[in-house]
């Protein structure tokens, strides 16, 4: 099974220090080109869980690899897009897409080249010379898409990206985020608070549990893609929003009333 | 950095306000107490009559404020960054910076006379003390405040030490050092000038602005001696014009202060 699992998590717990497991006994996988949505309340481990992939924390015990080797040795085949967009703000967009590459050492040729197939990938390739500052929250979390493309990552880790902004921003950077997807084909792992974004974006829903965080539920979302605004309102979609929906509510209910 | 004109007219008006107060005090004085506070014509007068006598000093006390100031700005950005590397190295080093800065200047003066002597090189000393302080907390703030976030993005995509302090420690605290180069420029003038009243010298050519205020005092010239506190102001304004400038010029395409606004 792990051959073609790209990431595998056995039995994987974490703690930080002296202090309480964040995660115990995961066991979780993606293969090629899944985009698994990860929802759970507050505290339930979910950012810690992209941190592990990403290989800015160590696993405390058990097993995690990406294509059969350890986290840290393949974070070259990845790329993180956090809760904020995180852009360096002295810097122009142009300039912020291509730090990645400007920190591996490309030559300034290619990074022109992949800096302006991803800003057309996102639709901005006419803000190029513009800063931070001068972009709305959409448009800023689109930079920070880009500069994660930028790398042509395998595995794509986006930890909340689009929780900060309205509904309807949010609804169209989806579907964007899923055109691209069709362009690129990376595999991803997607944190959300919201239960619509993760039944519309990916083919496998994990619910997860808080106290310690765990792995409660795994649901597969059959509906095929390319998804658009008519996904939304399909009978198809609206049931597996209320089947997440509940699952997640027993998982909320276990935890009481006064759970984070 | 282009305003409106509209916008010169506060502080104009209260320029003009200040003045016209300065004034009315000066004439509400009797004969016997005016020269305790000279008028404001008096004192403009004072500065044309010894005009050359106070752009020589200015000259004197400008060399010695920048050399120091110059040099406190270098040194304070190597310290800092070194101070940046570690907690331990801060908490180890923080109170002998903070013991320099608590001496006060006309203590130090004459141990620095006696290290290089009366004069500009322990005018420029002293001027650098006075400004490292603030410049080296800025910095060092600065370099250990960068967003956590893209501290990470950074080791993510593999970044080098030297990277991470290039391409964003060092433009990540330019707020912070700006702001300490502000307050330094703003205390480097009157620091050069005390420095000069205890450390300067009239040889060579003449002393600086303290050394001339210690003259005109003596000399009971109480106009002049306005005249010269005026001089070392426009001085002061001078220098943080110069760093405004520079701060305008690296961040006013990024920072917030920078913005735009009709507010």
């Amino acid at each position: 099974m792990s051959a073609v699992n790209l990431v595998d998590f056995q039995d994987v717990a974490k703690s930080y220090g002296d202090g309480p497991p964040v995660l115990t006994g995961v066991n979780l996988a993606a293969r090629p080109g899944d985009l698994v949505a990860l929802i759970g309340p507050s505290g339930c481990g979910k950012s810690t869980l992209l941190r592990l992939v990403a290989g800015l924390n160590p696993v405390t015990s058990g097993r995690l690899t990406i294509d059969g080797r350890s986290a840290g040795e393949a974070v070259g085949e990845l790329a993180f897009v956090f809760q904020e967009a995180t852009l360096l703000p002295w810097l122009t967009v142009a300039q912020n897409v291509e730090v990645p590459l400007r920190l591996r050492g490309t030559s300034a040729g290619e990074r022109e080249a992949a800096r302006q197939r991803v800003l057309e990938l996102v639709r901005l390739a006419d803000r190029a010379d513009a800063y931070p500052r001068q972009l709305s929250g959409g448009q800023k979390m689109r930079v920070s898409l880009a500069r994660a493309l930028v790398v042509s990552p395998r595995i794509l880790l986006l930890d909340e990206p689009f929780g900060a902004l309205d509904e309807m921003t949010r609804e169209h950077l989806n579907e964007e985020l899923l055109g691209i997807r069709e362009a690129t084909g990376w595999t991803a792992f997607f944190v959300t608070h919201s239960v619509a974004e993760a039944v519309f974006l990916s083919n496998r829903v994990v619910v997860m549990a808080a106290n310690p965080g765990r792995v409660h539920a795994e649901i597969n979302i059959p509906l095929a893609y390319p998804r658009t605004a008519e996904t939304r309102v399909s009978r198809e979609y609206v049931e597996l929003v209320t089947q997440v929906s509940r699952v997640l509510r027993s998982v909320e209910d276990a935890a009481g009333p006064f759970a984070p | 950095m282009r305003k409106p004109l509209t916008s010169l007219l506060p502080p104009a008006a209260a320029g003009a306000a200040f003045l016209a107060v300065w004034q009315g005090v000066h004439q509400s004085l009797s004969e016997d107490t005016r020269f305790l506070l000279p008028s404001p014509g008096a004192v403009g007068q004072a500065m044309l009559d010894h005009q050359a006598t106070l752009v020589r000093a200015t000259l004197n006390t400008a060399e010695g404020a920048l050399a120091g100031f110059g040099l406190a700005v270098v040194v304070s950005t190597v310290i800092s960054v070194l101070l940046a590397l570690s907690p331990w190295v801060r908490r180890a080093f923080y109170p002998y910076l903070m013991a320099l800065q608590m001496t006060p200047l006309p203590v130090l003066a004459p141990i620095c006379v006696i290290w290089v002597g009366a004069g500009l090189k322990s005018v420029a000393l002293l001027t650098f003390v006075i400004s490292f302080f603030p410049l080296v907390v800025n910095t060092t703030q600065g370099l250990v405040s960068t967003d956590r976030n893209l501290v990470e993005l950074f080791q993510l995509y593999g970044a080098r030490p030297w990277q991470k302090l290039l391409l964003l420690r060092a433009p990540a605290a330019l707020p912070y050092f700006f702001t300490g180069l502000r307050i330094a420029a703003t205390i480097a003038p009157i620091g050069a000038v005390v420095a000069d009243m205890n450390a300067g010298s009239s040889a060579g050519d003449g002393g600086g602005l303290g050394f001339q205020a210690v003259i005109f005092a003596s000399q009971a010239r109480y106009a002049a001696l306005f005249a010269t506190a005026a001089t070392t102001c426009l001085l002061g304004f001078a220098l943080n014009a110069l760093v405004l400038l520079v701060a305008w010029l690296c961040l006013r395409h990024w920072h917030d202060s920078y913005e735009r606004s009709d507010r």
